[in-house]
């Protein structure tokens, strides 16, 4: 039928551009299409609780760091292990965890949710906006334990010599699955009952619906897909240090899918070429340049962080809302 | 065991001040302010810079004071107050809250060159004093005993006076206290200014007692300062208060008989987190705003 | 089918109903009455498991449901409208209806996300379900219609719409024909005579507008000030000495 048909041509127009992209395009392009890649996988699962369900999550840089460190501890080699473990002699567990790639991506997603799902627990049963604060909080015990647990992550010296399996293609398809099943999620029961949640939590409990499973459901799924969007990261950038997980990566998402529109799918998408493009662009500001003579390291940031909120006084809808690109308007909004 | 105990009052204090700030701009906003622990961080600034230009200390505290006061207002007036006015979803105030935050931190990474700064201060507060057998620094004394008077003022302001007792009620019942003709802006003024005032005191105290600052410093102690505001009664200022001093007290007590645990402590705030989120949500003081939603 | 037994619930000092007994048997429309303020809301928030009461327990068919979550409560038979419509603002019409068939539609999320037949099955007859309810309320037309820009009117129809939807055997609706005028709220009274025998209902309503309750209820029970003034028929009730007086005030 009509759904197949469509999913069919865009999966192999999506495959074709990734196979000519990665053949013909020189490697620093290809270098920031992976990124791209990864941070649109990123994008969209952030957006399932953030946009979709309307649940402030902070909560990206610590599942990202979970599935890079798991992916990366999976692939390294024993002697690798061995080798790279300074501080203290790498524990049986991580001697002992080995896979391939994709299995380990897996890994990555499934510990990640399982994390989510004890999040889940004393969060989403009580009222109040207690989300926020505690994976803010939970994204710094991440990273506390990654430095303080050298056993388990090598402290601050961090895991390098990561197999390089991910690449522009492999990157692709992945980003191409999390697109079709976060799509597939929204289009659904459990769509429709987020998008209520995000609405009036209050009137959704009172149509039945369990709102605590509903939130969990798509917390979970959100983490899913950043661990292995961690793992890719590890596996593209071959070295990974828990220095690279930090808020800055958490803010990074803010912006894409608020610049998208908040529980806009293809928005996160569009938002997250624009924002990675714009911070490469941009990078000019910290140096002299047109506006200034001297160096101000920072300025870039400084103004993304205005721009975020200037976007939420006066656009805070973004470029598509929460709807898609193909959504057409509401027949006659006014009456 | 005395020395650890004034220790512990004195970071309590500090995590006390803070933590008001969250409550009371929670308590009538329903919304959790992260530009607060920027604030503190402001104050710490401002009160250095001011300092090194000056050299007069009570000037520089001044000058913490009501540049992080003002901060704190203007961080209402131009960022949440438009959203409450248009009735803008809750997530929209909180994206906005973040946003302000880090564009403080940015601000003040991309102002002060990015490495963290000495803090100088008056060698007074590093003045030996001898107390049943430990040995502190005045610091730590003034630093307990201002705050418990600044805690004492705070609460005899929100339950003996006019304004106060507004402030109250508006934690209560937002609509019906504006309906009574109440300038409920000027008062949510009022408790910005509070709050931020309390902070920038806690950033100042904190640069004393560990004299490197950093743009980055408000985070982590705002975010510990929050759960302590939870785990003593979101909405509570004395909650905050006890909150405040339960996580000082605990963090310098578990450092010092578990030393292995040391990298962690930070991680205590976080776990007294998800205890009372899942043991007793309304925190110690427990206040159950249950307003009307049906 | 519902029962209050001796119900009272306080909100600090404040007694918002005292010692409230109520029975609703199969089959009635039963009218919850009095003035602003005296109680009914309360009633409707006990049942449906918002509120707890102070004292007092409440029992659907004998089974007692006084602690029970809102959401438990709606799968055991009891949907509900809002006095100040709360409609998913940001879903078309007939998606607020699906709202309400979440619990019985089937396909699992696994499912739903590998797209598996089951999933395709239900949507289509789910669907074409909530194109039948609208059909009953005369809504068919504003099917993809963002459910906030219909008129007061018709947004009170979807809401009854979207509670049909989980299924009930009680109705709880809270006030209506609020704003209605009397052609539409004439049109209300026959879609509710015709829903319930439809969906075979049993429906507890609040209502003001006394042409209404006089035009759709059997039974009715007046509120004053939280305690009940007046259990018993409508057309007794406006003869009724103490209603009167809760109403107009005590100069006869």
């Amino acid at each position: 039928m009509k759904y197949f048909r469509n999913l069919i041509i865009s999966i192999i127009l999506v495959l074709a551009t990734l196979f000519l992209a990665n053949k013909y395009l020189d490697s620093y392009l290809v270098m920031i299409l992976s990124n791209i890649g990864i941070f649109i996988i990123l994008a969209v699962s952030y957006n399932l609780i953030n946009g979709v369900t309307g649940q402030f999550s902070l909560e990206p840089n610590g599942f990202v760091a979970i599935g890079a460190y798991v992916t990366a501890l999976l692939l390294l080699s024993n002697d690798e292990k061995t080798m790279q473990f300074m501080l203290s002699d790498p524990s049986p567990l991580i001697l002992w965890m080995h896979s391939s790639f994709i299995p380990a991506l897996l890994i990555s997603g499934i510990v990640a949710s399982l994390i989510a799902l004890t999040l889940a627990f004393p969060v989403f049963r009580v009222r109040g906006d207690y989300l926020a604060i505690v994976t803010l909080g939970f994204g710094f015990i991440i990273r506390i334990f990654a430095i303080n647990q050298d056993s388990y992550t090598n402290g601050s010296m961090g895991l390098s010599n990561i197999p390089n399996e991910a690449n522009l293609i492999s990157i692709g398809v992945f980003a191409l699955i999390s697109v079709i099943v976060v799509l597939n999620i929204v289009y659904s029961k459990y769509g429709r009952a987020m998008k209520a949640i995000r609405d009036d939590e209050d009137a959704t409990n009172a149509m039945g619906i369990n709102t605590f499973k509903i939130k969990t459901i798509a917390f979970m799924t959100s983490a899913f897909f950043e661990g292995i969007g961690g793992g890719l990261m590890a596996s593209l950038l071959t070295t990974i240090s828990p220095e690279q997980f930090s808020f800055m990566l958490t803010f990074q998402l803010l912006i894409i899918i608020v610049l998208g529109g908040l529980g806009s799918t293809t928005g996160a998408i569009i938002a997250t070429f624009l924002v990675l493009g714009g911070m490469e662009a941009l990078r000019f500001l910290d140096e002299p340049n047109f506006f200034t003579n001297t160096a101000h390291p920072g300025l870039r940031m400084v103004v993304f962080s205005l721009l975020l909120i200037l976007i939420m006084i006066f656009a805070r809808k973004g470029l598509f809302g929460d709807r898609e690109i193909w959504d057409k308007k509401w027949f006659n909004f006014k009456m | 065991m005395i020395q650890q105990i004034l220790n512990a009052l004195s970071l309590g204090s500090m995590y006390a001040l803070i933590a008001i700030g969250y409550t009371m701009v929670y308590g009538v906003l329903r919304l959790i302010n992260f530009a607060h622990g920027d604030i503190m961080m402001v104050g710490a600034f401002l009160a250095f810079t001011t300092y090194s230009v000056t050299s007069s200390f009570s000037l520089a505290v001044l000058v913490a004071i009501i540049g992080a006061s003002i901060t704190g207002m203007l961080t209402y007036k131009i960022a949440y107050k438009p959203l409450l006015d248009k009735n803008a979803p809750k997530i929209s105030l909180l994206i906005t809250a973040i946003g302000v935050s880090f564009f403080l931190e940015n601000l003040f990474n991309m102002l002060y060159g990015g490495v963290p700064q000495a803090f100088n201060y008056p060698s007074i507060f590093d003045k030996e004093i001898h107390i049943l057998g430990a040995v502190t620094n005045f610091a730590s004394i003034f630093i307990a005993i201002f705050t418990i008077i600044v805690l004492i003022s705070v609460l005899i302001f929100l339950n003996k006076t006019k304004y106060g007792k507004a402030i109250k009620a508006i934690a209560f019942d937002f609509y019906t206290v504006k309906l009574m003709g109440i300038n409920v802006d000027f008062l949510i003024l009022l408790v910005f200014l509070i709050g931020s005032a309390l902070a920038s005191l806690g950033g100042i105290f904190y640069a004393i007692s560990y004299p490197s600052i950093d743009p980055l410093m408000g985070v982590l102690v705002g975010l510990k300062a929050f759960a302590a505001a939870v785990l003593g009664g979101i909405g509570s200022v004395a909650g905050a208060a006890i909150g405040g001093f339960i996580l000082g007290f605990s963090e310098i007590f578990i450092v010092a008989y578990f030393p292995e645990f040391a990298g962690y402590k930070d991680a205590i705030a976080f776990f007294f987190l998800i205890f009372i989120l899942l043991f007793k949500p309304t925190g110690i003081m427990g206040i159950d705003f249950e307003r009307s939603r049906f | 089918m519902v029962q209050f037994q001796n119900v009272t619930k306080k909100f600090g000092g404040v007694i918002a109903i005292k010692d409230v007994n109520l029975h609703l048997n199969l089959g009635d429309t039963f009218g919850l009455i009095g003035p602003n303020g005296a109680g009914k809301t309360t009633i409707f928030n006990i049942i449906t498991g918002n509120y707890k009461p102070t004292s007092g327990k409440v029992y659907f068919k004998h089974e007692d449901i006084t602690d029970y979550k809102p959401n438990k409560i709606v799968e055991l038979g009891i949907a509900r409208t809002f006095q100040n419509i709360r409609l998913f603002s940001s879903m078309s019409v007939i998606e607020n209806v699906m709202i309400g068939f979440h619990n019985h539609i089937n396909y699992s999320f696994f499912e739903a996300i590998f797209r598996l037949p089951r999933f395709f099955r239900d949507e289509r007859n789910f669907f074409n379900e909530a194109r039948e309810i609208l059909a009953i309320l005369g809504l068919s037309e504003f099917e993809s219609y963002k459910a906030t820009s219909l008129s007061y009117g018709n947004q009170r129809k979807v809401e009854i719409a979207r509670a049909l939807a989980t299924s009930p055997e009680v109705l709880l609706l809270d006030e209506p024909a609020a704003g209605m005028n009397p052609a539409e709220s004439d049109e209300l009274a026959n879609i509710l005579e015709k829903i319930k025998k439809e969906f075979d209902l049993t429906i507890l309503l609040i209502e003001h507008d006394m042409k209404f309750v006089q035009k759709v209820c059997n039974k009715v029970l007046v509120l004053d000030y939280g305690k009940t003034i007046f259990e018993g028929s409508p057309s007794n009730m406006l003869k009724d000495e103490n209603v009167i007086k809760a109403y107009l005030g005590d100069f006869i």
